[in-house]
């Protein structure tokens, strides 16, 4: 007599296919009709296996399902969960570093976490990163960063063209160091598109430098955040600067980043405007992030909107995708990608383990958004990774740690969010984004429903999606 | 696997391995499995050793000799040394450093 009980997953189906997302495997089975009867029958709970699997072919269907990790026996043995194959953890070698060339910003956003009420780093630090600290920070990444032979810089501010200066002669000094290392460097840059001059959009076209331009949509959705400081609207601004941009001849991808708040949830439109009339290849959405009760921050009927908003730019992905055409919704895209290679993470993001963040004045931080703030530092461009204090992050913040985290099916792709979203909203960065999960959940079933479609309609889309992916 | 299709790349390298535990049906015709190394001395990289740059003896990092050596006690092989487990277990004790002191490795005489 065996008990047997079904383990965690999610269950969805395309057309025609029944499909299970496994947790915490990722893996994605699809289901014959004596498969889906035995996980059917464990829906309420332990069975008997005798009792649920009568016939030979039910016997070895419930086989399959144990050896995959989809059921389990009841008798303590279990699959072996990930924690208990969790070694201590050795920070990895570096693959990215984000330089905060400066933190002061030609613009006012209302809603800016560097200069608003819900900064994390003190605003004393030096305003501009001088060419030898960026040098210095050139040189760490090279230097900890074996033996990875890709490594990336990504160029961010405050408004990251305020130090054109200093951005220039680091792309130059970076593509040395490459070439004597026996390296490839690649570069990436985020901009708010006010100064961007001929003679920069032909730097980075020349220099293949990824751009991310971040802008909230039409000239009214951008406007009502992003703004000078005399309140006045930067749209008519940057919309020719951007279009100059998008016009040059280029090799890579030029992406919009749109935050999202309250006043500016009809993400159908801004997608529209933002791909159809300014010509972006890609769009991707981040909520605002920020402490409760600010006029512009997003409550719940704003992430139901949100997540309904995200509903029809899916439906018209899928659309596309179906007659293999591609459309640059990048929220999606990129969980596609995590779904179609079936990833697993033990972090929510690359902050600590590869990725690092430089302020202005040298302090290496978690990422470009603690940078510079003291507490979340782990060293000095100067002397070097702080080893101790990476490995503690690296401890605290698995997630097989977090207890919030443990029931939940998303865990393995989403491992309990954003550390600075974390540390604005709970004051400690190692917190869940426990007000996101209903949502999170959310949009990872429709990612997932997004998945069972395109792979039954048309399955070559995902495997040409990958090429582009790694390309 | 009858009753369930793998659906995503994780899945499909998880469906290759469990196969590949199995093991499958081998007909005659098919090659046989691929011989066994036992883990030991083909995992151990000591570099200079066998031949120098020039593919001869004369130019070695270490001496011929730590051959040897290294045969009784680091890893074993099948070479004609003394056994150190239970006839000779002060066979090398004097050489302390097999590159320095291999010329006062004992002489055994069964």
């Amino acid at each position: 007599m065996t008990v047997v009980h079904a383990a965690e997953m999610h269950r969805f189906r395309a057309k025609t296919q029944e499909l299970a997302f496994l947790v915490p495997s990722s893996l994605i089975v699809e289901l014959d009709p004596e498969a889906r009867a035995i996980l059917d029958a464990l829906e309420r709970g332990p069975r008997l296996a005798e009792e649920i699997a009568q016939t030979p072919e039910a016997l070895q269907a419930l086989r399959e399902l144990a050896r995959v990790g989809a059921v389990a026996r009841e008798d303590g043995v279990l699959p072996t969960p990930l924690s208990a194959l969790a070694r201590p953890v050795e920070p990895p070698p570096l693959s990215t570093l984000v330089l905060n060339v400066t933190n002061s910003c030609n613009l006012s956003c209302r809603y800016c976490y560097e200069y608003g009420e819900d900064r994390v780093a003190p605003s004393e630090a030096p305003a501009l990163m001088s060419e030898e600290t960026a040098r210095q920070a050139v040189d760490l990444l090279v230097s900890q960063s074996a033996p990875r032979a890709r490594l990336q810089i990504t160029f961010f501010g405050g408004e990251t063209l305020m130090n054109w200066k200093v951005v220039r002669p680091t792309v130059e000094y970076a593509r040395r160091r490459a070439l004597d290392s026996g390296r490839f460097i690649d570069f990436s840059l985020t901009t708010n598109a006010t100064l961007l001059t001929d003679e920069v959009i032909q730097f980075l076209s020349e220099n293949r430098i990824g751009i991310t331009v971040s802008i909230d949509g039409p000239r009214q959705a951008t406007d009502a955040m992003r703004v000078y400081s005399d309140g006045r609207g930067i749209y008519d601004v940057i919309a020719p600067r951007i279009k100059k941009l998008l016009a040059v001849e280029r090799s890579r991808p030029i992406g919009a980043r749109v935050t999202v708040t309250s006043r500016t949830l009809d993400l159908r439109s801004i997608f529209s405007h933002l791909v159809g009339e300014i010509g972006f290849d890609e769009v991707g959405f981040a909520p605002v992030t920020t402490a409760q009760g600010r006029d512009y921050a997003i409550d719940a009927n704003g992430y139901d909107r949100l997540l309904e908003e995200f509903r029809h730019l899916t439906d018209d992905f899928v659309a596309a995708a179906l007659e293999d055409r591609y459309v640059g919704f990048s929220n999606l895209s990129d969980l596609l990608g995590e779904i179609h290679q079936g990833v697993t993470k033990a972090y929510p993001c690359g902050a600590g383990l590869g990725l690092l963040g430089v302020a202005p004045g040298g302090d290496v931080g978690l990422c470009h958004r603690f940078a510079g703030s003291g507490d979340h530092d782990f060293g000095h461009v100067a002397t070097g990774l702080d080893v101790e204090k990476r490995r503690a992050h690296l401890e605290r913040g698995h997630v097989d740690k977090r207890t919030d985290c443990r029931t939940c099916w998303v865990r393995s792709l989403c491992a309990g969010g954003c550390y600075h979203e974390a540390q604005v909203r709970f004051g400690d960065r190692f917190k869940a984004n426990l007000h996101m999960c209903e949502w999170i959940r959310a949009w990872t079933a429709l990612g997932l429903d997004a998945y069972g479609a395109i792979l039954e309609g048309n399955p070559g889309f995902l495997e040409r999606f990958d090429e582009r992916k790694a390309g | 696997m009858r009753h369930l299709k793998a659906r995503n790349k994780k899945a499909e390298a998880v469906f290759d391995w469990l196969e590949d535990e199995d093991g499958d049906v081998a007909a005659l015709q098919q090659s046989p499995p691929p011989p066994h190394y036992p883990a030991g001395c083909t995992t151990v990289f000591s570099p200079g050793w066998e031949v120098d740059s020039a593919g001869g003896t004369a130019g070695l990092c270490q001496p011929v000799e730590r051959d040897l050596y290294d045969c009784y006690k680091t890893c074993y092989w099948p070479a004609q040394v003394p056994d150190y487990l239970n006839n000779h277990p002060d066979w090398a004790k004097k050489c302390a450093s097999a590159t320095q002191d291999w010329r006062k490795i004992d002489l055994v005489f069964p």
